[in-house]
């Protein structure tokens, strides 16, 4: 299996995150307690403290623009490359504050994929787009059987088995999407955040997309932000409302679609929204 | 509908169409004028010389007699200080773009790059002289043996001189690359380097390498400064302590010289320009491609 550059212990140590998770049975893979996130001085991500459950998915709803992308990407230090980005909290990975002066953001990101939400394959062969990111990471093991299992996850495998070698920006958008996810599932990450990720996606692909998310929670933690509401219910356990920065409410799906406390929650998933 | 108004919009279109083919119709007019005045003028050369001593002749001295046209002394010289120039520029062009593109603030990027234009736009005597007084001094306290006039020196200006055009033009190139590229890189655990190195540069090349070949025509076309510091000696000997000229150089000691029109030394400056012209017109064709091969295209 993937041999990689991290060292488990560096995040087993440290407290134990205190709960915010709706279901205090379950373990948090990642937590947010009161993250704040500003582009230079606008508040994008207003104190919003929740905990991800381990193997489960989690869904992210809201409005454009009300900070879903930014807290998102807060989770693998992502806004890092935004100079005008600055967070206060803590996000905590098995315990362990991401944001902490000792804590490599390469090794963060190793533990943490993600997903975009514009497909962005390499300008390389669809092979080498999958196995970039375990080869740099000093990957061991049989490099074909990585590519050959990540694609089949990603459910393209039948698409591109003939043509591996070829350009990846050949591909459809549907196609590229799918490829980045199977550049993302090749890492063996145990978190994987997706912004969007069936937004280029036909319905019968983001099915595919949804089946393997269930499929793959055994051994994944997902995030996931969407804006479609049936994805949402369909395929998450728990569902997250953002509104203007702020979580206005997070919950199991069921109840956050069939009986959520908040009635702005209960407004945005019926669709009478603004 | 007034039908009459949307006839003449059409016109008016039709007018501008045609304007723009004029205008790119006379470039290329100036074009074929240009190299067939160049052949046109290098045809009584060839009667007087043969065009395999032309080539392949390794005395140059068209000026004193006995004359000898051979011009590999001059395709010798120019290659020094392609080579000399490009050994100058293009690591030092290539580590500055990535600075100013990869690690350099955006306060310390509005500082740089403006500073790399107005270099750009020195005029090349300038750099010339700045050869002959400041540059050939420090060879000298080199080695003592450095000519007053050499190879080496004009080669170092010459890689000042087109050190701005590839530090701009690969600048521009590096970051041309879409963003979403390096955020994919680095999301799978990239550093920052790797990311660089193994998808940002190779996405670039195609401009990284366009931006080589402007320089080495600049390289190959540069008059004043290498006129000015490596002297007028035709030399086939590559040191690049010693006096060179190159073919520009040489066509522009004809051209302010006093040589009477309609002599072969005359006509030797159009045999020259010629050759020049289709070194160039082969190294652009070259590098186009080895581009098409091996670039890696993004959308
Ligand atoms: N790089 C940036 N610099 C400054 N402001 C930004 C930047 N990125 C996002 N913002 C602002 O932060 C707020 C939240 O943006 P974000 O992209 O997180 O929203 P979102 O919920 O993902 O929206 P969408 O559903 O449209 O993707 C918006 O007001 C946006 O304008
Ligand atoms: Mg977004």
């Amino acid at each position: 299996m993937t041999q990689m550059k991290i060292q488990p212990n560096k995040f087993n140590q440290g407290s134990e995150p205190e709960k915010e998770a709706p279901d205090p049975r379950q373990d948090s893979a990642l937590s947010a307690e009161h993250v704040t996130i500003r582009y230079g001085n606008t508040v994008a991500v207003d104190d919003v403290g929740l905990a991800f459950a381990a193997n489960q998915i989690t869904a992210i709803i809201g409005p454009s623009g009300c900070g879903k992308s930014t807290f998102l990407r807060a989770f693998n230090r992502m806004n890092d490359f935004i100079p005008s980005a600055s967070l206060e909290g803590a996000i905590r990975f098995q315990g362990i504050d991401i944001y902490d002066p000792a804590v490599d953001p390469v090794e963060v990101r190793l533990r943490i994929g993600m997903v975009f939400q514009k497909p962005n394959p390499f300008p390389k062969t669809i092979y080498k787009n999958v196995a970039w990111g375990p080869q740099i990471n000093g990957f061991k093991g049989d490099l074909d059987e990585l590519v050959e299992n990540s694609l089949r996850s990603a459910a393209i495998w039948d698409e591109v088995k003939d043509r591996l070698h070829k350009s990846a920006l050949g591909l459809s958008g549907g196609q590229q999407q799918r490829l980045c996810i199977a550049r993302t599932l090749a890492m063996q990450s145990e978190v994987i955040l997706m912004d969007e990720p069936c937004s280029a996606l036909d319905p019968l692909s983001t099915g595919r997309v949804e089946d393997l998310m269930l499929e793959l929670k055994q051994n994944h933690t997902f995030v996931i932000v969407t804006h479609n509401m049936q994805q949402a219910s369909r395929a998450s356990d728990y569902t997250a409302f953002m509104e203007a920065g702020k979580l206005v409410e997070f919950d199991h799906t069921e109840k956050m679609f069939q009986n959520p406390s908040n009635q702005r929650t209960e407004d945005y998933v019926s669709g009478r929204f603004g | 509908m007034n039908i009459l108004a949307q006839k003449k919009s059409r016109w008016l279109e039709g007018g501008i169409h045609g304007f723009l083919f004029f205008c790119a119709f006379l470039s290329i007019l100036t074009t074929v004028t240009i190299v067939v005045s160049l052949v046109w003028e290098s045809i009584p050369f060839f009667f007087e010389v043969a065009p395999l001593d032309f080539l392949l002749g390794t005395t140059w001295q068209p000026l004193i007699v006995p004359r000898e046209y051979g011009v590999l002394p001059l395709v010798v010289g120019t290659l020094q200080i392609v080579v000399g120039s490009a050994l100058v520029a293009i690591p030092i062009g290539v580590c500055c773009a990535i600075y100013l593109s990869e690690y350099a603030s955006p306060r310390m990027r509005k500082i740089v790059k403006p500073t790399l234009e107005v270099l750009a736009g020195i005029p090349t005597i300038v750099y010339g002289y700045f050869a002959l007084t400041a540059i050939t001094p420090v060879l000298k306290s080199i080695y003592s043996g450095t000519e007053t006039y050499n190879a080496a020196s004009a080669s170092i200006v010459v890689g000042i001189m087109i050190l701005p055009m590839i530090a701009s033009l690969c600048d521009d190139a590096l970051r041309a690359v879409p963003g979403s590229l390096r955020q994919g890189a680095m999301a799978l655990g990239a550093t920052r380097f790797e990311a660089l190195t193994r998808v940002i540069f190779p996405a670039a090349l195609s401009g990284i390498t366009a931006s080589f070949v402007l320089a080495f025509s600049r390289a190959v076309g540069e008059t004043m400064a290498v006129s000015i510091a490596a002297g007028a000696t035709p030399s086939m000997s590559f040191l690049p302590t010693e006096s060179i000229q190159t073919m520009t150089a040489f066509i522009v000691q004809v051209s302010m010289g006093d040589t009477p029109r309609g002599t072969p030394e005359y006509h030797a400056i159009f045999a020259v320009g010629m050759l020049l012209f289709l070194i160039t017109l082969g190294i652009n064709m070259v590098a186009h491609r080895v581009l098409r091969k091996y670039r890696e295209v993004y959308e």
